[in-house]
């Protein structure tokens, strides 16, 4: 299977800067992680990024967005500056958290990106009542709940898709589906590995795509969103895609093969829309080198601004813990 | 300069809990002195100093734990070589004690060494508070509190500063506790602490210090419609102290732990002491007086010789097995007049004569009594004799003191009729009991030590 | 001022704040139909109807997570988890989104949502129904803690705890549903954050909350027939801990007896004496009791029941033995 053609240049350039914006930004990080700048749990998503790209792509501005802790893609494609999101990685005041979450918990509220979740499954129930706010106070927005495979083992899944569907709520199932939860390849942790099958048993619809298609998840997104936004109810993707790196930097990887991971990445998203550009004549050498020239300068720019970051002060430790003080 | 390590306290103790320094930067100390507290699995154990010397810097902090043999302290020569270090060290860029070395004592006695040191003023006159630890302490010890210097956080009296004065001091008799509020209580009503009785449960609170002030309990507005009676107790003599609690309840848990976890078997053996007591008799006649011996004493010869003859039996169980120990260290239950009782040991028992074991059965009676035994005196038992004879029981069965996996027990002496060489006839008998630890040896090899005992004691001249 | 019930004055909260702000609804198992597992909220349905009353599915996890969710998307919920018990499947939510959410998204968002649930043993429901775990919400910062120990304070704690930008926690006494008191409901209510001396006395301070309030207020009128008068102080909020009130109380009396239905060890009761510890150290004429679960599983059986929790005979020994007594 190869990737679906780009409707023209400028898509094109579009789809595959933002994917290339994640790659050699989460390059890098893997880079200063292994110098110390970055430490805690970092979780890459390279190989996934077709799916933030397709799928981020595909809503609205004001749709909001609930994510897992492998945000970094879904952070940049919301627009959360690329400095802002490696300065929180490195723990400073001007990163897009204030150093407080670090990698697992980007937030942009501003952009209704409603942050990195890091119990898995637990961002499920978050995003039914923003749904059902928005449903209450009269807003036609989308909530786009993602999360991974692992997830669909969770209780909280389950309950969540239950209210959603009882309660009418506009929310967007997505479902990213890499094959593994953490070290446990799905039909070790699931009884029934369709996992369209789980949506349909709540009543809610349901489709999968190819996540390593980008324009297909794109369009496939596109479709499902504007349905979730019309009909108000919820609906559910499953986007097939696969990491190529380890599930954080501490990870052995004795779980899978490496054959596996070469046979995958064969249908690397980047190289196989690239591939699909040039069959169209729609991307040509020049314009790829510009794309990579330019994220390289942005990514270059983002350590700059991390490394000049300003720590917080310790004095503020304890703040924004409560937003008020107890009278 | 010599470096104080963290001790090994017992078979098996790997590493232990620096809990509570006793000493500062600039404290003095002498060998013997007990300078912290070191928790281990079998509890809290005070630990004591091999040298002599200033103690220069404090290596470890209360509350880490420590693999045996790290360094915890640096002591050095003498006063001037600890500041020197000190000097050094804060030089060198390293987190030196800020303050200067502070006082213990003014009127230490001369130690034949010049460790001057100086009494830091407390900030703004006598200190306003005391811990209740120190105040505790302090009343046990007969302290009086507003002689010392506090060293602890804005000049409060520590129980380290009591315990520096009491190296100075003879304890008293009184051992009250006292409430952190009565002090304050007795400030405001004019009231001398140490002329107040304690209440009921043994302890000083305001209640008893509004009594010793001759007046009804508070000047509150609600006093009025309250019974005197309810609020005044009545000045009593003083309850023996919660020390003893304390004991008790260490011996309840020790005595339960062994007695839940050691599968003990008991052996008893009549044995005739005729030759012991003839030869004890004789060898008193050329003894003076104050080196006159006991029976016990040659009790405990017998013991400490036959135990190298079952060596399964001289031992600490490290948790797998107990490899028996080269040195037989005699521990010797010594019951304490306030009740309670402790077992602290006779090092290097088989090797000492019966004169030897004498002396120094006394001296650990004495210091036991005075409460001036060791720390490592109490935990380097190897195995333990009691004897209940002063009592008039005629059989004891003991339970094993751990980690040892024997003891041995003695009755009184009982004469009774007996027969030697096909002739009855009337003998002075004890009957030895052995609590053995079936883990580690066996019915089997407990008979043969218990024989070795009569053995011996039938031919006391050679003990 | 009326008389009402302890239920009454949670509803009268609920009708009010629903009344005056749009925003404000209720969801939670039974809250509609069934009128309230404690009948708490009979008749709010009829009133405000399915919109705002709301039923959900036995999912607590889900529900109070949506409830976090909404209240992220600019709504004022109140969730009703029908017990502390229940809670434990919805501890996930509480704990690692409500709690974290504004520090670890470096103070973007708060949750202000009013997550209310029934608290404590005394009905014979046994082990599973029974439990008062509110030390443990209590130990967590980002949340706000509350118990009403009285009928005044269920109406006013859950207007507080509405009109607070964070997740508030309220504990409501299974066992003080049908108690009557004294309900203003024109009253202001921001005082619930604080401490409250229910009853003043010079010999010792019974410091209390929730469940435990009016045992407590017993065991005082019990001791003043021996001649002890007890300072009664209702803790109110458990987080933040009134500590200013917890040192003045200890000023006066010199001693302390702390009542807490929560389990002896770990216990609330725990967290308020070391409090007096590091605070009044020395005030204190005699060592602080504690008067809390005894360590078992609430048992069905009612004396043993009886037997497990603080009671007013246990208060009244535990206080005398700080006078000396017993």
């Amino acid at each position: 299977m190869s990737s679906s053609a780009p409707s023209d240049r400028s898509h094109a350039r579009t789809l595959l800067h933002q994917m290339l914006r994640i790659r050699r930004l989460e390059e890098k990080c893997a880079e200063v992680y292994t110098q110390g700048k970055i430490r805690g749990f970092l979780h890459l998503y390279i190989g996934e990024e077709a799916v933030a790209v397709g799928a981020i792509g595909a809503l609205e501005d004001e749709d909001a967005i609930v994510a897992t802790y492998r945000e970094h893609g879904h952070a940049l494609m919301r627009g959360v500056p690329m400095g802002a999101v490696m300065a929180e990685m490195y723990g400073k005041a001007n990163g897009c958290s204030r150093g407080r979450g670090g990698s697992m918990h980007l937030f942009a509220v501003d952009r209704h990106f409603y942050g990195g979740h890091a119990i898995v499954g637990g961002g499920l129930p978050i995003a039914v009542g923003l749904a059902l706010a928005d449903e209450m106070l009269g807003r036609r927005r989308v909530t786009a709940c993602f999360f991974g495979d692992g997830a669909t083992d969770e209780g909280e899944f389950h309950e969540a898709l239950n209210l959603a569907a009882l309660w009418k709520l506009p929310v967007l199932f997505l479902c990213e589906n890499n094959g593994y939860a953490m070290g446990t390849a799905l039909d070790r942790h699931e009884a029934d590995v369709e996992l369209i099958h789980k949506p349909a048993a709540y009543g809610i619809p349901a489709e999968k795509v190819d996540g390593m298609d980008v324009v297909a998840v794109e369009r496939t997104v596109r479709y499902e969103a504007e349905t979730v936004r019309e009909q108000g109810t919820p609906r559910f993707v499953e986007l097939n895609t696969y990491r190529f790196r380890a599930h954080s930097m501490f990870d052995a990887e004795l779980y899978r093969d490496k054959r596996e991971v070469e046979e995958h990445k064969k249908r690397d998203p980047i190289a196989l829309f690239t591939a699909r550009c040039r069959e169209e004549g729609l991307l040509d050498d020049e314009a790829l080198e510009a794309i990579e020239k330019e994220v390289a300068e942005e990514v270059r720019a983002a350590v700059e601004e991390a490394e000049a970051g300003e720590i917080e002060p310790l004095a503020t430790l304890a703040s924004d813990v409560v937003s008020r003080e107890v009278p | 300069m010599a470096e104080f390590l963290m001790p090994s306290l017992g078979a098996g103790m790997e590493s232990g809990v620096l809990t509570t320094w006793k000493v500062k930067p600039g404290d003095a100390v002498s060998r013997g002195d007990i300078v912290a507290e070191v928790e281990t699995e079998k509890g809290i154990i005070e630990v004591e100093v091999f040298d002599d010397g200033v103690v220069s810097e404090l290596l470890v902090d209360e509350g880490t734990k420590v693999p045996v043999g790290t360094p915890l302290a640096v002591i050095g020569g003498d006063g001037a070589d600890a500041a020197t270090d000190a000097g050094r060290e804060a030089d060198a860029g390293r987190e030196a004690e800020p303050e200067p070395r502070t006082a213990a004592v003014a009127d230490r006695p001369p130690a034949g060494r010049s460790s001057q040191v100086e009494a830091r003023p407390a900030p703004g006159g006598r200190a306003h508070h005391d811990t209740p630890a120190a105040r505790q302490l302090a009343r046990e010890e007969g302290i009086d509190l507003r002689a010392l210097t506090g060293t602890g956080l804005h000049g409060v009296v520590t129980r380290a500063d009591v315990l520096r004065a009491i190296r100075t001091r003879q304890p008293a008799e009184r051992e009250d506790r006292v409430s952190p509020y009565a002090p304050r209580r007795a400030e405001a009503l004019g009231v001398e602490l140490a002329a107040v009785e304690p209440g009921p449960a043994g302890a000083i609170h305001a209640a008893q210090v509004e009594a010793a002030a001759g007046r009804a309990p508070a000047e509150k507005p609600v006093a009025a419609k309250k019974t005197p009676a309810s609020k005044t107790e009545p000045a009593t003599k003083p309850k023996p102290a919660d020390a003893q609690a304390a004991m008790r309840r260490a011996i309840a848990a020790a005595m339960t732990r062994s007695k839940q976890e050691i599968p003990h078997y008991y052996l008893a053996h009549t044995i005739d002491l005729g030759p012991a007591t003839e030869w004890l008799t004789a060898e008193n006649e050329s003894r003076p007086v104050p080196e006159r011996l006991i029976v016990g004493v040659l009790l405990l010869a017998a013991v400490a010789k036959a135990v190298r003859e079952v060596p399964e039996l001289n031992a600490h169980w490290t948790g797998e097995a107990a490899p028996p120990l080269d040195a037989v260290h005699l521990g010797v239950a010594i019951s304490l007049r306030k009740g309670g009782l402790i077992a602290p040991a006779i090092h290097d028992a088989d090797a000492k004569s019966p004169g030897e074991l004498m002396s120094a059965f006394k001296d650990l009676v004495k210091r036991t009594r005075a409460g001036a035994i060791r720390g490592s005196e109490l935990t380097s038992g190897t195995i333990t004799v009691t004897s209940l004879g002063e009592r008039g029981v005629e059989t004891v069965y003991p339970i094993i003191n751990p980690p040892q996996v024997a003891m041995v027990g003695f009755g009184k002496v009982v004469e009774r009729p007996w027969v030697v060489d096909g002739e009855l006839g009337v003998r002075p008998t004890i009957t030895a009991t052995l609590a053995a630890d079936h883990r580690v040896s066996d019915g089997h090899r407990g008979g043969l030590f218990l024989a070795a005992v009569e053995r011996l004691l039938q031919s006391p001249e050679d003990l | 001022m009326k008389r009402a019930t302890y239920r009454e004055a949670v509803r009268s909260a609920m009708r009010q704040a629903m009344s005056g702000d749009e925003r404000v609804f209720l969801m939670g198992e039974d809250v509609g139909r069934y009128g309230g597992a404690f009948a708490v909220s009979k008749g709010l349905l009829e009133e405000f109807g399915p919109d705002r009353i709301r039923d959900t599915p036995l999912a607590e996890s889900t529900f109070t997570g949506a409830g976090i969710g909404a209240a992220m998307g600019g709504m004022r919920p109140i969730v009703e988890i029908m017990t502390v018990n229940f809670s434990l499947l919805a501890l996930d939510q509480i704990v690692n989104n409500a709690a974290t959410m504004r520090h670890m998204s470096g103070g973007q968002i708060n949750v202000p949502v009013l997550i209310r649930m029934a608290t404590g043993a005394g009905k014979q429901v046994a082990a599973q129904h029974s439990h008062s775990l509110e030390n443990w919400y209590a130990s967590v910062p980002g949340l706000k803690v509350l118990a009403a120990g009285t009928v005044q304070d269920a109406r006013d704690m859950v207007l507080a705890g509405l009109d607070d930008p964070d997740p508030v926690v309220l504990f409501e006494t299974m066992v003080l549903y049908g108690m009557e008191g004294d309900l203003d409901e024109e009253a202001p209510y921001d005082g619930v954050w604080r401490a409250a001396v229910r009853r003043e006395g010079d010999d010792v301070s019974l410091i209390s909350y929730g469940s435990s309030l009016p045992k407590t207020l017993e065991a005082a009128e019990a001791l003043s027939k021996e001649g002890v008068e007890a300072e009664v102080l209702d803790l109110r909020c458990l987080r933040p801990l009134d500590q200013q009130a917890l040192e003045a109380t200890v000023r006066r009396t010199h001693r302390a007896v702390v009542v807490d239905e929560t389990w002896h060890t770990g216990s609330l009761a725990g967290e308020v004496v070391a409090r007096l510890v590091e605070g009044a150290f020395y005030e204190l004429d005699a060592p602080v009791e504690r008067v809390c679960t005894v360590e078992v599983p609430i048992p069905y059986a009612k004396h043993l029941e009886d037997a497990a929790i603080p009671s007013v005979a246990r208060i009244v020994t535990a206080a005398q033995r700080t006078l000396g007594k017993g």
